[in-house]
């Protein structure tokens, strides 16, 4: 259990010591570099959603001057290797074909060939030489025509895992999978108030600023050596080895800063093309990917169709739900669709339910993770259910949430009980907040969502060394998105009361770092900052060894106090030591003082967000823009608050790009028609009001500190939030995202809102 | 014993029982003794993680179990 303490560093808000680097433009990200005898590569990509690729022929791009490689499909090994990570051990398989087609195309922009020039256009010219007959077969694009019984199949192999009926195939239907508790008829038979209606949500994307880039040496020894943009440098490293056939331990990762990933630079898609081709061409090869192409062949996340259906009894209690989600998992498997159902009623104390979740095939990119993943959705149906039981019961929205809200003991739909969380006190928060009972002006309408994630823990390593001045250094093998240098100097700083600003936080590559999971599913501060917390541990019990030998005393006899090793009482000429003056001596008492530890993590236990969204609606154009927004959210403890509420915010804005604007238009021949920032609508900073936040610190237990996972939950209310906004300014219920100025202005226009029991 | 709760997916394969007690000390034994008795689950309990007293591991590797372990087996779920 996690022991309330004051803080004299954790909590407060130094500048991060990244920060000048990253404002002045000095940090370099994954583009910026360039090495010696640099070739540039370029892909090309499949022009058809389904097709089978009946010949390549290379040899006009292979006689291009400049060209010093070529590669296609046929120059990587099959691989049957898995990777942990997530729901189920990643397919290396289907990431290594996902990266590039072998004998069949099956998402509009999936490359077929990769090629190395003197210079990229050289390199692009080149490419688009190269000559595949294709037969094109009938894309599925989704989910109603993907799991019909007369559809196209993409994998001939393909059979649902966990059918109760045992896996058959062909099938575009992944797998099953089912959630039950009580008895969901009876439960319903028991309801006064009664809402049911279908749920479709848009693939969209993560839309970081900074596209996938790399560049890759490989010499004639056959050790490569990869400088990429990455949320996973050991990923990169172990995924990119088996794909290419390389032992792991001949490639090392030198992971860049990063320009946003949320989720999606987990996936490997330039890297081991890269590392063939310098292969090849025994020259280094930099391949950076265009905004269309980042669109159209890296992993947004999953278009969904969800069925919900909730029962409340007149007192407001609910007492039956029943859900059946459907996700795309792009063109191989493995959508977040079981995260989905296990947290679609995770709020709720329901006690009755039946779930099931399908993860479908389509002819689309493969998603990858994206902030909570398949969280959002799942949210936006049944929050908006619940925001139209309240209607029907006419009580306050969050009243009705207090009512049903899972606590301490109670059992989390997924099985377990939840220990410590803190959903009750934020909606008590929220439901004293100014902004709840805010006046709103005309055309303007509030709503309210709750939303639910797991946060991960997994693999984490640290180490903290001493310098000879009483300064230290931290290093991990996290890239640095959100802040988390810093917040680990924050760390070491409280351990050994240090200042920070003498506490230099790096990331290491695969070589320097020792082995750490990805910077991802909240997990860095929690996860990383116990090794790191544990490093300090050691590094401080070998101050206090060193101490012991400077005074001549037994080391256990040494106790620590206020950032000092303290003598035994009665120590002659002994007088307590500061970090700094042991650390000076540290030559003459056994050398160098490095702290290390390695760990492995449970999950950080669940956390929940409460949002309030004021939305102003245009009747004559169906327009709206958010004009207030405040997020509420159990954190655990904010070590370095403003990233804690950067995190909140920067969740908020992406939810309500989901919620009002994004989302991948395809054509019927399956080719993305916006694959740009022009057409693709992400919010930027002129159209959201600043976004307030509140914290709730709810000590995690298995923290020292309390630390909970902050980044991903902030992304799940919004959808909901805004759409029930949407639903309190203008009386129609929106089932379908986003709430995009056309779709908005035919409901409005059509003047027949949606009954409740629809 | 460890009780051992499966998510209701799995019942399909154990003839529609859902909650087992187990004697096992540690998670691999648990899971050997589930298969043991429970052959039609085969690969459907590759991949899961498992809860030990509100404890979610991904990787639950050879985590003990107390005598009276509440344990529930739950899908792996992948973070951004």
């Amino acid at each position: 259990m996690s022991i309330p303490r004051e803080f004299k560093y954790v909590g407060t808000r130094p500048i991060r010591h990244d920060g000048v680097d990253k404002v002045t433009g000095r940090a370099s990200y994954g583009a910026d570099a360039a090495w010696p005898g640099m070739l540039h590569g370029a892909v090309l990509r499949s022009p058809h959603a389904h097709a089978r690729i009946v010949s390549i022929d290379t040899s006009a791009a292979e006689r291009t001057p400049g060209v010093r490689a070529v590669v296609t499909g046929s120059d990587f090994p099959e691989t049957t290797a898995a990777l942990a990570l997530g729901e189920a051990a990643i397919d290396l398989r289907d990431i290594s074909e996902s990266m590039i087609a072998r004998t069949k195309v099956l998402y509009h922009g999936h490359a077929v060939a990769a090629v190395a020039a003197t210079t990229f256009d050289i390199a692009k010219e080149a490419a688009e030489k190269i000559k595949v007959v294709y037969e094109p077969l009938e894309p599925v694009t989704d989910i109603d025509r993907a799991i019909a019984p007369d559809a196209p199949i993409l994998h001939p192999t393909l059979k649902t895992k966990g059918a109760p009926e045992g896996a058959t195939g062909p099938t575009n239907v992944a797998s099953r999978l089912e959630l039950k508790r009580g008895d969901v008829d009876a439960g319903f038979a028991e309801a006064d108030v009664i809402v049911e209606r279908e749920f479709r949500t848009a693939m969209v994307h993560q839309g970081y600023i900074e596209p996938h880039a790399c560049i890759a040496r490989c010499g004639e020894d056959g050790r490569a050596v990869v400088w990429c943009t990455t949320q996973g440098p050991f990923v990169v490293r172990d995924a990119s080895a088996a794909i290419v056939g390389l032992d792991p331990a001949h490639v090392k990762v030198i992971p860049s800063e990063i320009g946003g990933g949320f989720g999606g630079k987990i996936v490997v898609y330039l890297e081991p093309l890269a590392i063939v081709l310098s292969r090849k061409a025994q020259r280094p090869v930099k391949m950076v990917m265009s905004r269309d192409e980042v669109f159209r062949a890296t992993g947004p996340t999953s278009g969904s169709k969800i069925r919900v259906k909730l029962g409340a009894r007149r007192d407001g209690r609910l007492v039956a739900a029943r859900a059946s989600l459907w996700y795309e998992a792009g063109a191989y498997r493995g959508s977040p669709v079981g995260a989905g159902a296990m947290c679609a009623i995770a709020a709720y104390k329901i006690p009755n339910f039946f779930i099931e979740a399908y993860d479908v095939v389509v002819n689309k990119p493969k998603v990858a993770a994206y902030r909570a993943p398949g969280s959002p959705m799942a949210a936006f149906a049944v929050e908006s259910a619940v925001d139209d039981i309240a209607r029907e019961l006419k009580v306050d929205p969050i009243d009705l949430r207090l009512k049903n809200a899972n606590r301490e003991g109670d059992q989390a739909p997924y099985g377990p009980k939840y220990g410590p969380i803190g959903l009750e006190p934020l909606l008590e928060t929220a439901r004293r907040h100014p902004h709840w009972t805010a006046p709103l002006g005309p055309n303007q309408g509030r709503g309210f969502a709750v939303g639910f994630w797991f946060n991960a823990g997994m693999n984490s390593s640290a180490t903290v060394t001493l310098n000879a001045d009483g300064s230290a250094a931290v290093v991990t093998g996290n890239p640095d998105i959100g802040g988390t240098r810093v917040a680990q100097a924050l760390m070491v700083a409280e351990e050994l009361a240090i200042p920070v600003e003498r506490v230099r936080p790096s990331v290491g590559d695969t070589d320097g770092s020792g082995f750490t999971d990805v910077t991802g599913g909240s997990r860095v501060c929690y996860a990383t900052g116990m090794a790191v917390i544990r490093a300090a541990e050691d590094a401080r019990d070998q101050l206090k060894a060193r101490a012991a030998k400077m005074w001549n005393v037994a080391p256990d006899a040494v106790t620590w106090q206020d950032g000092r090793a303290i003598p035994p009482p009665g120590t002659e000429k002994a007088e307590p030591l500061t970090v700094a003056e042991i650390a000076a001596k540290m030559t003459h008492t056994g050398g160098p003082i490095v702290g290390r530890a390695s760990l492995y993590a449970p999950m950080a236990g669940p956390a929940f967000g409460a949002h309030i969204c004021d939305l102003e609606v245009d009747p004559e154009t169906g327009q709206s823009r958010v004009v207030r927004y405040t997020a509420f959210q159990d954190v655990g403890k904010a070590v370095h608050p403003s990233f804690v509420e950067g995190q909140m915010q920067g969740g908020v804005a992406q939810g309500v790009g989901w919620a009002l604007n994004e989302e991948y238009i395809y054509n019927s021949d399956g080719v993305m028609e916006n694959a740009g920032f022009l057409d693709y609508r992400m919010p930027v900073a002129s159209d959201l009001p600043m976004i307030e936040t509140v914290m709730i610190e709810v000590a995690n237990p298995l923290h020292p500190y309390g630390v909970r996972g902050v980044g991903e939950v902030p992304i799940v209310p919004p959808l909901a939030a805004v759409a029930n906004a949407m639903r309190d300014a203008t009386g129609v219920r929106f089932t379908e995202l986003p709430l995009s100025p056309p779709r908005v202005l035919a409901a409005i226009e059509s003047a027949a809102p949606v009954p409740v029991d629809a | 014993m460890a009780t051992v709760h499966l998510p209701s997916g799995l019942t399909a394969f154990t003839g529609g029982v859902d909650t087992i007690d187990i004697d096992a000390a540690r998670v691999p034994d648990l899971i050997a003794e589930l298969r043991h008795r429970f052959p039609q689950l085969g690969d459907h309990l590759d991949g899961m993680a498992v809860a030990i007293d509100g404890e979610i591991y991904q990787d639950p590797g050879y985590q003990p179990l107390r005598a009276d372990s509440d344990v529930h087996l739950v899908p792996r779920i992948a973070g951004g």
